[in-house]
């Protein structure tokens, strides 16, 4: 089972992980991770985030991803859906949902995904603050780093 | 040959174009990339920055060659999760 969407609407972890499981007995290990919106980068409030993406490439590139997931690690069910559009700050921006029969695999899996999501998907992030003025996220060097760790 | 062009992000700001359709000579998306800073501004400080090339929705290099009907993408490196 897998699932990728790219949506402006919340998603629901709890649903998303009941259809990855529906109808299977072999799940012995469930791993999410939900990413947030926070209020705080570089010292600054920020009032909401504007999400954009390229449309045709973003679902490929998850395609993609997911398929090297599931080239190195066991898993029954795989799930990416990251959301668009204006944001506030709590809301839930992206989920990954991996299943899998033993949790080595599930917990590898789920922050492998993460980790090229932040480096190989066309998303951008601007941050619109409490005086009016906005700024495009800077692409983060740790974020590089996280990523290239799983090519040794 | 015509190839579609798209812009994102802060670079399709700096620019002022989000996509545009190209009659061009370039070979390659590197070659691609000098023909728009030959614009002048505010193309040339745009792709002074670092910029991330697609070429038919995936990842590409400034090497990699070009061909009638093909979609490039430029855009800063990607932010998202």
């Amino acid at each position: 089972m897998r699932l990728i969407r790219v949506q402006q609407a919340d998603f629901d972890a709890s649903a998303v992980l009941t259809e990855l499981r529906t109808g299977r007995t072999d799940i012995g290990a469930s791993v999410t991770f939900i990413g947030c919106v926070r209020d705080l980068n570089l010292d600054d409030d920020v009032r909401a985030m504007r999400l954009e993406h390229y449309p045709g490439m973003t679902e490929k590139a998850l395609e993609k991803i997911v398929d090297e997931a599931n080239s190195r690690w066991q898993l029954t069910g795989t799930a990416v859906i990251h959301r668009v559009g204006e944001l506030q700050p709590g809301d839930q921006i992206v989920l990954v949902a991996v299943t899998s029969a033993h949790r080595s695999d599930a917990f590898a899996a789920c922050e492998f995904i993460m980790d090229y999501l932040k480096t190989g998907a066309p998303f951008w992030k601007k941050e619109l603050l409490h005086d009016g003025s906005s700024r495009w996220v800077e692409a983060r060097p740790s974020d590089d780093e996280a990523a290239e760790r799983w090519k040794q | 040959m015509i190839i579609r062009v798209f812009y994102f992000a802060a670079l399709a700001e700096q620019v002022d174009c989000r996509s545009e359709e190209l009659e061009t000579g370039a070979t390659s998306a590197g070659e691609l990339i000098e023909e728009l800073r030959a614009r002048g501004e505010p193309w040339r400080s745009a792709f002074d920055s670092r910029i991330q090339i697609a070429v038919n929705q995936h990842l590409a290099r400034p090497a990699d060659n070009l061909s009638d009907g093909d979609e490039v993408a430029f855009f800063p490196p990607v932010t998202g999760g």
